[in-house]
């Protein structure tokens, strides 16, 4: 096994194709190293990409805001402009393990790890987030749900490193929220999740609307049909109602430790329906 | 499989190792530095039994390499005292029995040091999802909390 | 007993016991400096790691070594063929030489099947894949009510159900049935004018300490060993390590380290006797820690149960019957878990006729071990459920109701003995008058309260106190210290010395250094250590004032002992005075050497324990999420020795209740495997998860104790599971049978009874 600490993505890149074993990207290592140490994975090379040139910095742009791969999710609690625009990523980023993991997760991690159970990824695939992926043959921008492919594996090719996740400048009246079922207050892997993102109009109708759902599917589901009932609505009890049903009916769920399918069902509604509300708040909705 | 030879600071002192690169920074320290302090509960930072401060940032050792320490400062709870002038934190777990078997001890403390530096005047509720990534089995955690209490309005008063 | 040693309670004032002074240990456990289990290392030290069984149950048809043996750095690998059966036909011991390593057959998923000892971790991890066994996979049972079935697979085909006459013809998974109780309870149900009859199950938790099992171990060619080791037992450890490795029980020295949590969980060998094989065989110190991985899937979590509840009352609220079946899992080996069960059942009750019968259950998991209390918990759960829907069917007040039918002074118990000054109706008649009885309760929100009893343990004890030549005074105890003992124990020297506190410091001794003692279970350590402390300390009061009587040259019975003091009696000595401990320490090289007082007793009269707790919550029910708004503790400590580690006793119980009752199970699946092997999954309440938790101390004194003291640690545990069962049951309108009350769990019995 070797670590190699490169300095640029360039480099990272190149040690990735160069390597002929498994390789290992790491950036907060809460998942890698508990995985190492469960000995479910023995990497030929671990390329650290911490030390990487803008890797560890949010950054404000005119377009919106820019996760460099490295920014551990405690310093997206400590950004005050990014927590005012996406209270929701940010709460997701801030729910990962206790505060001591939070010190070293990054949503980029959670994204490439692939859990169908990852917290930030439902909240970003809400937000519209997309990834910047630098790669053997250069950039790409991709929206965050192309990543994750099923448990545990992603779309990345060999050399692919997810450098930066990129999220829009939010228009006015706009909110997102997420919410997780844990049996604890904290500590716990999601059961089930949701998070929704809401613009409104003037008046606080829902013009556009996105839903998503974790851990009732191998992946995170974006429920088009929930966000088409709540466009046009101004979230009353009769939308929430249809909303939770329709959020309800897109899981597939398995019955597993940490849930049943019956449960999955229910709550998933249940959490969509308060997370809308939620959202719905946050945009100025009343 | 090489070693890694790595400088970094550690409670402030320099420090120089060899490592290798699966090992984890809490090995590091209580294998090859007798720093055994942090403690290993799980090693899958669940139990934050082997929190450190790795600059200025509360982290599980078990989750960090110690190949990733280079050039880093790391605090654990052998400098947490002054000499032999303990920290708040330290004096108030003892006086409200905050420990039972004392295991998980090392990690409260650091954890909570890591609480008040970032909020000196925590509501209860605040404390105890502060201080979740920590679990305690003896005490019910609820002699932890005021000793973290008054361990606050002691150093707030200082 | 040393000779002489009174231990009846006599009523006095204290002036050390009661008081919260700072603990001994405090400055190093807050500093890092204690040592724990793998806290510490020899020259030379190798690391040893163990190779475990992924299946349920299987034969081990072969084991090949010899690749792992090549393997650079592997300095021993040991199979069972190394640990050889010097058990001489003693079936407990062999059950725990088997749990160790297993012999022929793997019985569950974790049970260790090899083991190395390697120059670092890395090569001990690479020789454990490097060991190829063969494995033929037999069909297994997990679940306690499967495995009594005929169809079930036996796993151990020389167990013949025990207690049963005449003994069963062919073998089976129930190693014993108990039965306790009096009266006739056919004729008591015929009286009864209302019945409640229910079924409960809990699953299989873990005591979840944070400090996995860790040893360090040294076999000498001279056949001398040191072993350094978290244990409850130092003593105990020894004798089964001696035994098991045929070492002589003197040359083995063992010294406990500090314990990171036990709970019960730290009571039996498992790595141990491994580890001193693997030294032994290497001709080098070994070190063996447990990944939590093994510690949940090859340490001793306790039983999963299945348990059937009836119980009949007059309208006037009077108990006329109750029957309990009690049907626990003891993992792959015979226990008697259920027997204790089946004794505590009905033990907070007065009952005329009363009946439970229990079975012991073999399944393919780990071998249990002691929790706290062990086996009374999801006894209580099951009896105290039945009873606050008893009373509720017959119109009574679930307080009043317990009062009513509570055991007293005199009162047969359901297990047999009558009980002498209990604390069972105290701690219901605190609870009416507690305040949180009278805390409004919203929409959602439920109140319970449950009692719970334990019977303490006594045993076999041996310390020494030791008068330095500046009159400090150093206490040597056996009870391994797991919760505050040693400054509870210095008080009782500083008490009945008759000095302060800050002159005495307590330590463990080592195996070599004291005479026998039983571990530290059974709520055992401050009732017992305390009660050989008052014995040693007043046997070197009777030197001191024998050597008081030679500094003074007056007869011995002329010199009485007061606050510290030898103190010279009678009018004709009236101008001696008094002569301090520390004088008296200080001419002891010219009055006859080295003060210092010593006692070996068994323990005695153990007080039984009662406790009742009160638990608000407040339920989700669209989730089926539990929060605990409030809990309060009230218990009988017959005599609080440091009322802080009292409290924390009650609190820590309480917490590991909540976490029993809420949450915490081992999940097996269909293949055998645990699946949730972790702290991730296997969820131990986190310091939000818990409101503070109330205590009361109440205090009846133990009549067989010198201050009436009472074991502490254990009973806190017991009603937990009963009052938040009662609270979630009040909040949601369902009587809730299933712990652990999991938010799934709770809201399919809300789905159902939507449902109809």
């Amino acid at each position: 096994m070797r670590y190699l600490r490169p300095l640029s993505m360039e480099d990272a890149i190149g040690m990735i194709t160069n390597s002929a074993g498994t390789v290992a990207v790491l950036a907060g290592g809460s998942d890698l190293l508990v995985r190492m140490k469960g000995g479910f994975v023995e990497p030929d090379l671990i390329v650290d990409i911490k030390a990487i040139e803008g890797l560890s910095e949010i950054r404000e742009t005119a377009e919106g805001f820019s996760i460099g791969a490295a920014v551990p999710c405690a310093v997206l609690g400590e950004h005050a402009a990014l927590r005012k625009a996406w209270p929701g990523v940010v709460e997701a980023a801030n729910l990962i393990g206790s505060k001591q993991v939070q010190g070293r997760c990054t949503i980029a991690g959670n994204l490439c790890n692939a859990s169908p159970a990852a917290d930030s990824v439902p909240a970003l695939v809400a937000a519209g987030a997309k990834a910047l992926v630098a790669g053997p043959k250069g950039n790409r921008t991709v929206p965050v749900e192309a990543i994750p492919t099923g448990p545990g594996k992603t779309s990345l090719a060999k050399g692919e490193i997810v450098r930066e996740i990129l999220l829009e400048k939010r228009p006015p009246r706009a909110g997102d929220a997420y919410l997780r079922f844990i049996p604890r207050t904290e500590m716990d892997i999601a059961v089930v999740s949701a998070g929704v993102n809401l613009t409104l109009d003037a008046k606080g109708a829902v013009t556009s609307a996105r839903v998503a759902l974790g851990a009732v599917a191998p992946t995170v589901v974006l429920v088009e049909e929930a966000a088409g009932i709540l466009v046009g609505s101004r979230l009353d009890d009769a939308t929430l109602e249809k909303l939770a049903k329709a959020c309800s009916d897109a899981c597939r769920p398995i019955d597993d430790k940490r849930g049943t399918i019956a449960f999955r069902r229910k709550v998933a509604g249940v959490l969509a329906r308060r997370a809308a509300a939620a959202a719905y708040a946050r945009a100025g909705g009343k | 499989m090489a070693g890694l030879a790595v400088s970094t600071t550690i409670n402030g002192d320099s420090v120089e190792y060899l490592c290798q690169p699966d090992e984890t920074l809490l090995d590091v320290l209580r294998d090859r530095l007798g720093l055994t302090g942090a403690k290993e509960g799980c090693g899958t930072g669940d139990c934050g039994a082997c929190s450190i401060i790795l600059d200025g940032r509360l982290v599980c050792s078990c989750l960090v390499l110690g190949a990733e320490a280079e050039g880093r400062r790391v605090e654990t709870i052998e400098g947490m005292a002054d000499g032999d002038v303990l920290h708040p934190l330290q004096q108030k777990f003892i006086e409200h029995a905050a420990l039972q078997c004392g295991i998980c001890t090392p990690g409260f403390l650091i954890a909570a040091k890591d609480l008040l530096a970032r909020n000196p005047d925590p509501t209860e509720e605040e404390i105890r999802f502060g201080l979740a990534g920590n679990l305690c089995r003896c005490t019910g955690y609820d002699k932890i909390v005021r000793a973290v209490q008054d361990a606050a309005s002691v150093m707030r008063a200082a | 007993m040393t000779a002489g040693f009174d231990p009846r309670y006599v009523k006095r004032d204290f002036a050390s016991i009661g008081t919260r002074p700072l603990r001994p240990d405090g400055i190093d456990k807050v500093t890092g400096r204690a040592r724990y289990g793998a806290d510490f290392n020899m020259a030379g030290q190798l690391v040893g790691r163990v190779l475990r069984s992924p299946h349920a149950h299987a034969r081990i048809r072969s084991i090949d070594t010899s690749k792992a043996e090549q393997l650079a750095g592997v300095k021993a690998v040991i199979t069972a063929a190394d640990l050889p059966d010097l058990t001489d036909g003693d079936a407990a011991m062999y059950d725990i030489l088997d749990n160790c390593m297993a012999r022929g057959k793997a019985l569950y998923d974790g049970h260790a099947v090899a083991a190395v000892a390697a120059v670092d971790a890395r090569t001990a991890k690479q020789a454990l894949k490097l060991i190829a066994v063969e494995y033929e996979i037999l069909p297994h049972v997990t679940d306690v009510d499967e495995a009594m079935m005929a169809s079930a697979p036996v796993i151990n085909d020389g167990v013949f159900t025990d207690g049963v006459e005449p003994k069963p013809a062919k073998p089976s998974n129930v190693a014993k049935r108990s039965q306790f109780g009096h009266g006739d309870v056919d004729a008591g149900f015929g009286q009864a004018e209302v019945i409640v009859e229910r079924s409960f199950r809990t699953e299989q938790t873990h005591q979840g300490y944070i400090e996995p099992h860790a040893c360090v171990a040294s076999v000498s060619a001279d056949g001398m060993a040191d072993l350094w080791v978290c244990t409850q037992g130092h003593f105990v450890y020894r004798q089964h390590c001696a035994q098991l490795l045929g070492l002589e029980a003197s040359k083995l020295r063992v010294t406990s380290s500090e314990i990171g949590g036990g709970f019960g969980g730290k009571t039996h060998v498992w790595a141990e006797p491994v580890a001193l094989a693997l030294s032994r065989k290497a001709g080098r110190p070994v070190k063996l820690v447990m990944t939590r991985d093994e510690v949940f899937r090859a340490s001793g979590p306790t039983s999963a149960t299945s348990i059937d509840v009836r119980i009949g009352a007059r309208r006037d609220g009077t108990i006329t019957a109750a029957e309990a079946t009690l049907r626990y899992s003891g993992g792959a080996y015979s226990g008697a878990w259920a027997e204790l069960g089946a004794m505590t059942a009905f033990a907070c009750y007065g009952l005329e006729n009363v009946r439970t019968v229990g079975f012991d259950v073999l399944v393919n998991r780990p071998k249990c071990a002691a929790y706290r209390a062990p086996s009374a918990p999801m006894a209580a759960f099951a009896v105290e459920s039945v009873v606050d829907e008893l009373a509720g069917r017959i119109g009574m007040n679930a307080v009043d109701f317990r009062i009513r039918n509570a055991a007293r002074e005199g009162t047969r118990s359901s297990y047999g003995p009558v009980y002498g000054p209990i604390g069972i109706g105290p701690t219901l008649e605190a609870v009416k008058m507690h305040p949180q009885m009278q805390a409004p309760l919203k929409k959602n929100q439920g109140r319970g309260m449950a009692c719970g009893f334990w019977f303490n343990f006594g045993g076999q004890t041996c310390s020494d106190l030791n008068i330095g030549m500046d009159g400090s005074v150093s206490l040597a105890v056996g009870t391994v210290d797991v919760g505050g003992s040693r400054a509870s124990l210095s008080l009782v020297a500083a008490e009945e010395l008759g000095i302060d506190y800050s002159q005495v410091r307590a330590v463990v001794a080592d195996t070599s250094s004291l005479g026998y003692n039983d571990m530290t279970d059974g709520s055992r350590g401050t009732f017992s250590s305390s009660m050989a402390t008052i014995s040693a300390a007043r046997n070197a009061i009777r030197i001191m004032r024998e050597r008081a009587a030679q500094m003074w040259d007056i007869p011995v019975d002329e010199v009485g002992w007061e606050m510290g003091h030898a103190v010279a009696l009678g009018e004709k000595n009236g101008n001696l005075g008094r002569l301090s401990l520390k004088e008296i320490a200080a001419a002891s090289g010219k009055t006859g050497g080295p003060i210092a007082g010593h006692s070996e007793l068994v323990a005695d009269g153990a007080g039984v324990s009662f406790a009742t707790h009160i638990c608000d919550v407040e339920v989700d029910p669209e989730t089926g999420a539990t929060r605990v708004l409030r809990y309060a503790v009230v218990q009988d400590a017959g005599k609080a020795v440091h009322p802080t580690y009292v409290e924390g006793q009650y609190q820590g119980g309480a917490a590991q209740g909540i976490g029993w009752a809420l949450n915490e199970e081992y999940i097996y699946g269909r293949d055998g495997r645990l699946q949730n092997a972790g702290f991730l999954d296997y969820r131990i309440p986190v310091c939000s998860d818990l409101p503070m938790i109330d205590t009361q101390i109440l205090e009846i004194p133990n009549p067989n104790h010198p201050y009436g003291v009472r074991g502490v640690g254990e009973t806190s545990i017991v009603p937990p599971l009963a009052a938040i069962a009662n609270a979630v049951s009040n909040a949601v309108g369902v009587r809730m049978t299933h712990i652990p009350m999991s938010p799934p769990r709770i809201l399919a019995a809300l789905e159902a009874e939507r449902a109809g």
